[in-house]
C-alpha cells in the first residue's frame, strides 16, 4: 500500500474531513490554506521553512527524541521487544510543542501577532504558551471551567509563560467547549489572530496541517530504527484521543504494509459501560468541530460528555484521517480502559524509570496485553508520547492518596 | 410558490420589509415555544426563524448557546422541534417557518429522512450553519427535492466566487450577517451593509434578510431601508431569559411592535 495522497483539495479523506464551519470563519481558513500551501513543496516542507522548523525542533525542543528499548519490562511481560519513542524527553514534556513550533513559525509569517488556544487538561495550552513567548507573541488560552479546577498546576505554567487564560463557562465547560470558545475569538479577531489547533481534528487544513508537523516522529522513528535495530518494528502503538502523535509516528508508516499499526483510545470504564471516549471504537460519523468524523453523539446526535482518566484523550471526536485509516482498515483500532492504562503505567515507573503521562499509559497497555502472545524477536514501537509528571495527583488519588 | 416567496411577493406589493424573529425551539420549554410562536406573528413577524439547539453551537454567542443549553436541559431534539412546528401549522398555514441549526442532528436523522419528516411537519427553509456550499450538496438537493428552501449564509468577507456559489444552490432568501463574528456580537454598521446588499441581491436573484446585530425599532429601521428582511435573534432571547413567565408574552409583543414600526418607517 503507498502512502496515500490525502487529504484531497477540499480536505477530505474519503467521506471524512471537509469543512464544516459557518461563512464567517471561510476567509480566516482560506488565507490559513493558502498561507500553509507556501510553505510545502512537493511532499514536504520548502527548503527555507524546513530548515528553520528543524533548527527549532534541535535547538528548542531537543530532538531527535531516542528510541529507548525498555529490556526489564520486555523481560518481564515474557514476549515481543518493547521499544519507545521518547516524545516525553521533548521540553514541555510532550509531542505536542512539535505541532505548535510549527503553527508559530508559520503565523509569525502571516504576520500574526496574536496567538489563541483550547486545551484541556492543559498541555497544549502550555505548549502554545512556551512558544507565544519564545516567539514573543500575545497568547489566549480557552480552557474548560471544569478542567481549570481539576489542572491547577498546568494553569499556573500557562501564567508563568505570560499567556492570558480564559475560563470556559458553557456547555460541560471542558475541552470541547473551549474549542467552540477559540473558535468564536478567531472569527472575530481573524485580522491579527493565529489559531493554535492542537491536534489533527478541526476544519481543512488542521487536521493535515497538525499531522504535517507531527511527522517528524515517525520520520525520525524510521532512521533510528534502521540504525540501532537494522530493521522497521513489526508493530507501531500510539494513543488516540484527536491523534496527533498517533498520525505523527503512524504516517511515514502507512505505505510500509509489513509494519502494524495500531490505535489504542480511551476506554474508561469500560466500552460496554458508555463511560469512555472512544469514538472509534464505537461511534458513528457526524460533524463537530468543522470536520466529518467519527463522534461520541446520542440517539439525538446531541455530542455526549465522555469519560477517561486521561483528561488528553477526553474528547468526543477524532481526527478524521483515523476515520479515514479505520475504515480501510490500515490502522486496527483498540482501547484500552482506566484501570488497564494505570498497570501499564505504574509497570513503566517501576521496570523502567520512566513516568509516562496517561495519555501514552493506554498505547503502554496494548502493548502490555499483546507483546507476551508474540515471539521475543518481534519489535513493538510505542509512541510515549508525553511525560506522566502532570498526572501524579490524579494517579496518588485514584490509590486514595492526597499530595 | 412557496409560502417564503409568495411572503416576499405580497411584502413587495405592499413596499414592506420583512420582520424575522428568531427563538430557539423549547426555550425555555416547548410548550412555550408553540404559544410564543403565535405571538410573534401578532407582534407582526412575517417569517419565524426557530432555533434547532445543539450541543455544540460554535457560531452562536453566549445569549443563543445559553437557550441551546436550557432547550436541551428540558429534553429538546431535532424530533421534538418537528413537533413544535407540527402543532404550529395547526393554527397557522401562512407564516414560513425557517429551522437554523447545526449539520451534526440532521446527518445523524439522514438527510432525506430530515427531509420528509420536515416537509410533513410544515417546515418552509433550512439554515444549516455549518455546511457551507462546498459540503452542502447532498442537503440541498434532499431539501429542495421536498420543495424545502435552502438557506444560506453570506459574510461582508465573502468573495464573489462564493456568492456565486450560494446563488447556484439557495432557495427562499440569503442571511447577510451584517458583522464579523458570532450571533449577538458587535455593532451594527449599516453603510457597509447598504453598500454590498444590492450587488448580493443581484448575483443572487433572491431577497436578502440581514441579521447578527439588532436590538431596537432605530437599528431595524436603518436595516430595514436597505435590505429585504431584518432578523432579530439575540435581542428576544434575551427577553426569554429575564421575563417571569406570566409577563413573557406581553413583554414580547411589547418588544417587537415598535421594532415593525421601525421597519415600516422604512418603507420600499
Amino acid at each position: 500500500m503507498q502512502n496515500p495522497d490525502l487529504p484531497d483539495q477540499k480536505g477530505h479523506f474519503g467521506p471524512y474531513g471537509g469543512i464544516f464551519v459557518a461563512e464567517t470563519l471561510i476567509p480566516a481558513l482560506t488565507e490559513l490554506r493558502d498561507a500553509y500551501a507556501g510553505i510545502r513543496e512537493g511532499k514536504g516542507f520548502s527548503r527555507e521553512f524546513a530548515a528553520e522548523f528543524a533548527a527549532e525542533l534541535k535547538h528548542y525542543v531537543g530532538r531527535p527524541s531516542p528510541i529507548y528499548h525498555a529490556r526489564r519490562w520486555s523481560e518481564e511481560l515474557g514476549g515481543a521487544q518493547i521499544l519507545l519513542k521518547r516524545e516525553d524527553l521533548n521540553h514541555t514534556g510532550a509531542h505536542k510543542v512539535n505541532n505548535c513550533i510549527g503553527q508559530a513559525l508559520l503565523a509569525r509569517r502571516m504576520g500574526k501577532k496574536r496567538v489563541i488556544a483550547e486545551t484541556g487538561a492543559g498541555q497544549h495550552g502550555v505548549a502554545t504558551a512556551t512558544v507565544a513567548a519564545r516567539f514573543g507573541m500575545e497568547c489566549v488560552v480557552y480552557m474548560g471551567a471544569e478542567d481549570i479546577a481539576r489542572q491547577a498546576a498546568n494553569v499556573y505554567r500557562m501564567k508563568l509563560l505570560g499567556a492570558t487564560l480564559v475560563p470556559v463557562m458553557s456547555g460541560s465547560r471542558t475541552l470541547k467547549d473551549a474549542m467552540n470558545e477559540a473558535m468564536r475569538d478567531w472569527v472575530t479577531n481573524v485580522g491579527d489572530t493565529f489559531y493554535i489547533i492542537g491536534t489533527v481534528a478541526g476544519p481543512h487544513p488542521y487536521p493535515m496541517m497538525v499531522r504535517d508537523f507531527q511527522t517528524v516522529i515517525g520520520i525520525e522513528a524510521m532512521i533510528q530504527m534502521r540504525d540501532q535495530f537494522g530493521r522497521q518494528p513489526d508493530v507501531v502503538l500510539a494513543c488516540v484521543g484527536g491523534g496527533s502523535n498517533a498520525m505523527g509516528i503512524f504516517y511515514p508508516y502507512l505505505g510500509e504494509a509489513d509494519v502494524r499499526l495500531i490505535g489504542v483510545e480511551a476506554g474508561g470504564d469500560g466500552i460496554d459501560t458508555g463511560r469512555h471516549a472512544a469514538p472509534l471504537s464505537v461511534g458513528r460519523a457526524g460533524v463537530l468541530h468543522g470536520n466529518r468524523t467519527y463522534l461520541m453523539q446520542d440517539e439525538d446526535g446531541q455530542i455526549i460528555e465522555t469519560h477517561s482518566i486521561s483528561a488528553g484523550l477526553d474528547y468526543p471526536g477524532v481526527g478524521p484521517e483515523h476515520a479515514w485509516l479505520k475504515d480501510s482498515g490500515r490502522v486496527q483500532y483498540l482501547s484500552a480502559t482506566d484501570d488497564e492504562a494505570l498497570a501499564a503505567f505504574h509497570a513503566l515507573c517501576r521496570y523502567e524509570g520512566i513516568i509516562p503521562a496517561l495519555e501514552s499509559s493506554h498505547a503502554l497497555a496494548h502493548a502490555a496485553k499483546i507483546a507476551p502472545t508474540l515471539p521475543r524477536e518481534q519489535l513493538l514501537l510505542v509512541n510515549l508520547s508525553g511525560r506522566g509528571d502532570k498526572d501524579i495527583h490524579t494517579v496518588a488519588a485514584r490509590s486514595g492518596i492526597t499530595l | 410558490m412557496s409560502r417564503i416567496a409568495s411572503t416576499f411577493a405580497r411584502l413587495a406589493s405592499q413596499g414592506r420589509k420583512a420582520l424575522v424573529p428568531f427563538i430557539t425551539a423549547g426555550d425555555p420549554d416547548a410548550a412555550t415555544t408553540q404559544e410564543l410562536m403565535h405571538t410573534l406573528v401578532a407582534a407582526g413577524a412575517d417569517i419565524i426563524e426557530l432555533g434547532v439547539p445543539f450541543s455544540d453551537p460554535m457560531a452562536d454567542g453566549p445569549t443563543i448557546q445559553r437557550a441551546s443549553e436550557r432547550a436541551l436541559a428540558k429534553g429538546m431534539s431535532l424530533k421534538k422541534v418537528l413537533a413544535c412546528v407540527a402543532s404550529f401549522r395547526a393554527r397557522d398555514q401562512e407564516t414560513p417557518v425557517v429551522l437554523m441549526g447545526y449539520a451534526n442532528p440532521v446527518e445523524y436523522w439522514g438527510l432525506e429522512e430530515f427531509a420528509r419528516s420536515a416537509r410533513t411537519a410544515g417546515v418552509d427553509g433550512v439554515l444549516t450553519v455549518d455546511y457551507p456550499p462546498e459540503e452542502a450538496g447532498d442537503y440541498a438537493r434532499a431539501l429542495t427535492a421536498q420543495e424545502i428552501d435552502p438557506i444560506f449564509l453570506l459574510a461582508p468577507t465573502s468573495t464573489p466566487e462564493r456568492v456565486a456559489l450560494v446563488a447556484g444552490m439557495a432557495r427562499g432568501y440569503v442571511y447577510y450577517v451584517s458583522i464579523k463574528g458570532v450571533t449577538g456580537a458587535g455593532h451594527l454598521d449599516v453603510d457597509a451593509v447598504a453598500r454590498r446588499v444590492p450587488e448580493i441581491r443581484a448575483a443572487v436573484g433572491l431577497p436578502v434578510a440581514v441579521g447578527f446585530g439588532v436590538r431596537d425599532a432605530q437599528s431595524a429601521q436603518a436595516l430595514a431601508s436597505c435590505c429585504d428582511a431584518v432578523i432579530i435573534g439575540s435581542r428576544i432571547i434575551e427577553e426569554i431569559e429575564h421575563s417571569p413567565p406570566e409577563q413573557l408574552h406581553e413583554r414580547i409583543l411589547a418588544l417587537i411592535a415598535p421594532i415593525r414600526a421601525g421597519i415600516d418607517r422604512a418603507g420600499g
